[in-house]
């Protein structure tokens, strides 16, 4: 079991608010990604969760009992944070017992625990080393083991691949995933990359500013971003936001278009444009347009044989369908 | 780029620094083997122009057969172990405690660094003088303050308060060395352990003390070396009486007050022999730390 309910939720330092009073609800068995810019407060907010920071006012209920004013230990939560945070004095064995020394479970109970989690996360050849002695990957894995030996309510990630490098961090997204699918228990994963949001979550919570802007499947916040800020934080690349007269043509303040909604041809389009910068990726082109009338560059996907270079003449055609379109207050028009 | 030219070269302007540091410490270690080999009493007539008697290995048979050999062993190593232990327990708990965001910290870091300043000859004439002095001292009017009869700290515990004085004067090192190490400690550690359910007590144990093991090594090799050679503390408030002659004062008292710088020379080696075998045995006990 793991369902948290935030009510109300606030934290200020001082008078520096950094999250306003919040409502949130986790549901049993979801993956839920926090995800926004850097200083947006979702690492704040799975402190609280964590109880790693007293909440200023509002109450955080764990299965319905009220956890508020409950130490880390005891709310059945397990965290793997960005620095790994191992202890590095002990072995890998340790260090993963160390929480259920804590808890005086039975040697039997413990070494019959760890040699699961080694099982499941590939570690048994590592467990008598040291953290010093391993890969990034495999610092994040004993980590991970060290969570999943406390059978906890749910896990809190924070930022966990952002120390990795590119492959690894591919490799390890999919493991987690994989991890989630077979224990089936609430993961909350901070990032501040949407691809990783985008390709792990069941239910993302974007944040600005310590302000929920919208909670939703991936697909929901991709197909029907509620605002102006989501719209362009979820997508790569970026979706292009249009204001002006080409804005007003449709009765709005500002139009969305995704890159990949665009339709490319050398001869004639709604839209017609220089080519910039582009980037050949051998599967996809992306090319930075700069279209008449427009104060920014558009931004378009097209094939990776289309034969287009800097300076050349082109014409984009929207797909109608799928612009979206914002007030002045940058919030959707359905 | 350590070209052949530019290593020769930089060999070339070391070797001052390296012949300087070679000559001071070769010349004292010569002369005093030297003399302890030869019979040198200046007050009896004996001196270098007149060329000194070579007696062998008498001056090492008398210094090590004298009743206050293994005594003032004995005294030095009960000096040096009280002083590691004092410093390096309250030096930790010092320093966790300064650790903690407090208002006036810099202020409190540069009190609590100060005692270091203060010279050995000075802070044990302090001492002395202002704190332990049993008619007119801080510590005699505290105790007469309370109804009780004040203590003549330096003859009655005179052990005990060398110990003090030169704990006092060491504590701020130990402290400065252990608090780098404490603010060095990753703090996301400490959160796991906190999730992972250990209690103050237990992270403190199985977090922060292992993490300042190597700090601990540190402070008792350095202190361990400086602490052997104790002599100021010592000659300014005992005198070296009430069973406090380490080692050093009892070369000082063979040279000086008997003037046999034969004899004290044997000494000097002995001492030499005696640091080294401390210091191996530190090695092997707490050295296996810094390899990690």
């Amino acid at each position: 079991m793991g369902r948290i309910q935030l009510k109300q939720v606030k934290k200020a330092f001082g008078d520096v608010v950094v999250i306003p009073p919040l409502d949130l609800e986790i549901e049993d068995g979801e993956f839920v990604v926090f995800v926004g810019p850097s200083g947006c407060g979702k690492s704040t907010l799975l402190r609280l969760i964590a109880g790693l920071e007293d909440t200023t006012a509002g109450t955080i209920e764990i299965d319905g009992q009220d956890a508020t004013g409950l130490p880390p230990a005891k709310r059945r939560l397990a965290m793997v944070f960005q620095s790994y945070a191992l202890y590095p004095h002990m072995t890998v064995r340790k260090n993963i017992a160390f929480p259920m020394r804590m808890a005086k479970m039975s040697l039997q109970e413990q070494n019959s625990r760890i040699e699961a989690a080694a099982k499941a996360l590939n570690l048994t050849d590592y467990l008598d080393r040291r953290p010093g002695q391993l890969s990034g990957g495999q610092r994040q894995r004993v980590a991970i083991g060290r969570a999943i030996v406390r059978e906890p309510a749910a896990f809190l990630f924070d930022e966990p691949l952002s120390n990795l490098d590119a492959a690894l961090r591919v490799g390890m997204r999919m493991e987690i995933s994989e991890l989630h699918k077979k224990l089936d228990t609430t993961m909350i994963y901070v990032t501040h990359d949407q691809v990783e949001a985008m390709t792990m979550a069941d239910k993302i919570v974007v944040l600005q500013a310590g302000v929920i802007e919208q909670v939703g499947s991936p697909l929901e916040l991709y197909r029907t971003p509620r605002n102006k800020f989501v719209a362009g934080f979820i997508g790569s690349p970026k979706m292009n936001l249009i204001e002006g007269p080409e804005a007003a043509k449709h009765n709005a303040a500002t139009i969305g278009i995704r890159p990949e909604h665009l339709t490319v041809s050398p001869e004639s389009g709604d839209w017609k444009g220089i080519v910039g910068v582009s980037e050949h990726l051998g599967s996809d082109t992306f090319f930075h347009v700069a279209v008449d009338g427009f104060a920014e560059t558009v931004t378009v996907r097209a094939g990776g044989d289309v034969d287009l270079h800097y300076g050349d003449a082109i014409y984009l055609t929207p797909d109608h369908e799928l612009i979206h379109r914002f007030d002045e207050k940058g919030l959707r028009i359905p | 780029m350590a070209t052949k030219a530019s290593r020769s070269a930089a060999r070339i302007m070391m070797a001052p620094a390296v012949i300087l540091l070679l000559g001071w410490m070769l010349v004292p270690l010569t002369l005093t083997l030297f003399f302890s080999f030869k019979k040198y009493l200046p007050m009896r007539g004996d001196s270098l122009e007149g060329g000194l008697d070579w007696v062998g290995f008498e001056n090492y048979g008398r210094f090590i057969s004298s009743s206050s050999f293994w005594p003032s062993v004995q005294t030095t190593l009960i000096m040096v172990g009280g002083v590691l232990l004092i410093t390096v327990v309250l030096g930790v708990l010092l320093a966790l405690l300064l650790d903690q965001p407090i208002w006036g910290q810099g202020v409190v870091r540069i009190l609590v660094i100060a005692p270091f300043f203060v010279m050995p000859t000075v802070s044990a004439l302090v001492w002395k003088n202002m704190l332990m002095d049993p008619v007119n001292g801080i510590l005699a009017h505290l105790w007469r303050f309370f109804g009780a009869e004040p203590v003549s700290w330096l003859s009655d515990a005179s052990m005990q308060s060398i110990i003090l004085i030169v704990s006092w004067q060491w504590l701020p090192f130990a402290t400065l060395i252990l608090l780098t190490a404490v603010q060095s400690l990753d703090s996301e550690q400490l959160e796991a352990a906190e999730m992972d359910g250990a209690p103050p007590l237990k992270r403190f144990w199985h977090i922060v003390l292992p993490h300042l093991s190597r700090a601990i090594t540190i402070v008792i090799l350095i202190q361990t070396i400086f602490l052997l050679s104790i002599f100021a503390e010592i000659f300014v408030t005992t005198g070296g009486a009430f069973g406090t002659r380490t080692l050093t004062y009892l070369i000082f008292q063979r040279v000086v007050d008997s003037q046999n710088i034969g004899l004290g020379s044997a000494g000097g080696v002995y001492a030499i022999i005696l640091a080294n075998i401390v210091a191996i045995f530190l090695m092997r006990i707490v050295g296996k730390n810094l390899d990690a």
